[in-house]
């Protein structure tokens, strides 16, 4: 690990080809940094997301993808840098207020709700959507609210769960779990999901049907940024690949880029042939 | 059972519900607990425990203080009757606003903890306010004695009878609130507690609050603020037990300090434990099983187990009179322990889901098609399933 230089050059190009777009960049993460400790989890990353694009965000174990996110999402407050969202800071605002600025997050082990049906799974968020942060509507009756429930079959359609929708969630797959999570994302309508790994752990065919399902969705042009192991996945849906390593985005650009790109192989894949 | 009652419509249940409590001194009179105190004892620690499994059973946060509210239930309700009127009705009411506005103040502090966390603080709260009432706050809650009615209370509302000798009792604009009308009141009372409760649990709130209980970290990241939902959860069964609390000195004007300790917030949480919590019915066979122990187990001595076992031979009477001996009468504790133990430990759902899995299996047994695979998924409440995150 340690020949990887930080491509300046590379880099820099890369950032020139986003600030031509800049106008119509979704969530700008600007000069972050993270420290755990001693360690450096994440330092002076800037990244722009596009609008209605799919950005994946690879690298090695323990680069810092996951602490990226969790800095966008507002689980951790990044030491240094901001988070801009639709041109509002993220910086230090509450899960759910982050939520509702239109930014949803996939996690990587399904959260979900283990003790309600996979209906009431997708409701929730669907509620959330219409009722907002808080709503006492103690005196209406669940089964009334046709809308929701619509909304929620047909989430549950579009990932194909619909034949368990009246079983409880802690019953179904891992894979499954997965896919309930995503139906519970989408049916919030988001300007930008984030997916953690969304094939983890996922049996080849499994996988195949996520990546489908993404693809179907990438049609109605939602943005997304992808964290991933998977470069079958990241390749087959990618429109804008970053590459993190320790902590740094040593390149970014389109996959065709990044599929020829040397350092990218010399520091990630290990020289592995895509 | 609670599957069973999750098909039927509000106005199907709560017809079952009415025609069950209305009917209670008749079916009750069998197993011996038809007389009008234990009845109203039954629908009293039924609003107690109904408003306690708003908290425990939707939510998960499990408040071991929840008798503080019962206790300024009380005392609300007796001032009102020295101060106000006789009338029960400003004393219902008082006694619902002050702990609502109790809950309020003590759920905004222990709500900012989750799990064994929050038990503590609220428990901390409760021993608090127990002390409290009986030492310093003694002009009001008058200590160890208690808070009684007097001949000379003010009674501004009562002017025209207040020239009548003794303590006069509790009424309902008129109606005597002792005895069996005593009854019929807290189970109107218990009546529309329930239809609030069901209403509760099958509206969006409700379906929030369990999602809070099943994975708080997900609804925030979902967008709901989950604070706001838990403490007006506590508010609410708070005032439900404030509601309680005044319902006992409507039948029995007094209220004393022990109303807050700690055991009487014990046993709202082993009532729906043993019932069921997070289930519409289970906190009141709960509070039926528990009140019943206590009142009529506790009764039976040595000599009516002989009257019980009179028709054996009477090598086998004396036998069986020494084994269940220990069992009843003032080894009531003992029976209760025990039955406590084997339902936590075989049906962790409580009684109902004992009831639940009955069902099921005949179900299973005579349409065999007709339980489906959600059947099986039915054992919600785990033993220690106690907390938020």
């Amino acid at each position: 690990m340690d020949q990887i230089q930080k491509p300046k050059a590379d880099y820099s190009l890369a950032m020139q080809g986003e600030s031509e777009m800049e106008n119509n960049s979704v969530l700008e993460i600007t000069d972050v940094n993270k420290n755990f400790g001693g360690l450096r989890a994440l330092a002076d990353v800037n990244l722009s997301i596009e609008e209605g694009k799919i950005h994946a965000i690879i690298g090695p174990n323990g680069a810092g993808k996951s602490t990226l996110l969790n800095v966008c999402i507002g689980r951790l407050a990044p030491d240094t840098g901001s988070v801009t969202f639709g041109g509002k800071n993220m910086v230090g605002l509450q899960p759910h207020e982050i939520n509702h600025a239109g930014m949803v997050r996939v996690f990587q082990t399904p959260e979900i709700f283990p003790d309600l049906t996979l209906l009431q799974n997708v409701m929730i968020p669907a509620l959330a959507k219409r009722d907002g942060m808080f709503c006492f509507n103690a005196f209406k009756d669940m089964r009334d609210q046709k809308d929701i429930q619509d909304e929620a079959d047909h989430a549950l359609e579009d990932v194909g769960l619909i034949k368990f929708r009246n079983n409880m969630a802690a019953t179904i797959s891992r894979g499954d779990k997965r896919r309930l999570e995503l139906a519970m994302g989408l049916i919030q309508h988001p300007k930008l999901l984030l997916l953690d790994e969304p094939t983890a752990g996922m049996a080849r065919h499994d996988t195949n049907r996520t990546i489908e399902l993404l693809q179907k969705i990438k049609e109605r042009g939602m943005t997304k940024v992808i964290i991933e192991h998977d470069m079958h996945v990241v390749f087959s849906l990618a429109d804008h690949i970053s590459v993190l390593a320790q902590g740094e985005i040593i390149v970014s650009g389109a996959p065709d880029e990044i599929r020829g790109n040397p350092i990218v192989k010399e520091a990630y894949l290990g020289g592995e042939e895509l | 059972m609670k599957k069973i009652i999750a098909t039927q419509s509000n106005l199907s249940v709560m017809l079952i519900f009415i025609a069950v409590v209305l009917s209670a001194p008749l079916w009750l009179t069998p197993i011996g607990a038809n007389y009008p105190d234990l009845l109203q004892k039954f629908a009293i620690f039924g609003i107690f425990a109904i408003g306690f499994n708003i908290l425990f059973g939707l939510t998960g946060y499990l408040s071991f203080g929840h008798a503080v509210f019962l206790g300024i239930g009380s005392y609300a309700a007796v001032w009102s009757f020295k101060l106000l009127t006789m009338n029960v009705v400003p004393a219902i009411i008082f006694g619902i606003v002050l702990s609502g506005l109790f809950a309020a103040v003590i759920g905004f502090i222990s709500l900012r903890r989750s799990g064994i966390y929050f038990s503590i603080l609220t428990l901390a709260f409760a021993q608090m306010s127990y002390n409290l009432a009986y030492s310093v706050l003694t002009p009001i809650t008058n200590g160890e004695t208690g808070l009684q009615l007097r001949i000379h209370d003010p009674r501004v509302l009562d002017a025209a009878a207040a020239e009548q000798s003794g303590i006069p009792s509790t009424t309902l604009f008129g109606l005597s609130m002792s005895g069996y009308s005593g009854f019929y009141f807290c189970a109107v009372v218990l009546i529309l507690a329930f239809y609030v409760s069901l209403k509760i649990f099958r509206s969006p709130f409700g379906l929030k609050l369990q999602a809070i209980k099943s994975n708080q970290t997900r609804m925030k990241y979902t967008g709901f603020n989950t604070r706001p939902y838990l403490l007006t959860a506590f508010i609410i069964s708070g005032m439900y037990a404030g509601l309680a609390g005044a319902l006992m000195a409507v039948t029995d004007p007094l209220a004393g300090a022990e109303r807050m300790q700690w055991t009487a917030s014990g046993e709202v949480v082993l009532m729906t434990i043993l019932g069921g919590a997070g289930t519409l019915i289970g906190p009141l066979l709960g509070v039926g099983i528990i009140k019943y122990f206590e009142n009529i187990f506790s009764a039976l001595n040595e000599d009516a187990l002989h009257t019980i076992f009179n028709f054996l031979p009477e090598f086998l009477e004396n036998f069986l009179v020494l084994i269940t001996h220990p069992f009843v009468g003032e080894g009531w504790h003992l029976t209760l322990g025990a039955l406590f133990m084997i339902i936590v430990i075989f049906l962790p759902g409580g009684v109902m889901e004992g009831i639940n899995r009955v069902s099921n299996f005949v179900k299973g047994k005579y349409f065999s098609d007709d339980s489906g695979p959600d059947s099986k998924a039915e054992s919600r409440l785990q033993p220690g399933d106690a907390g938020g995150e």
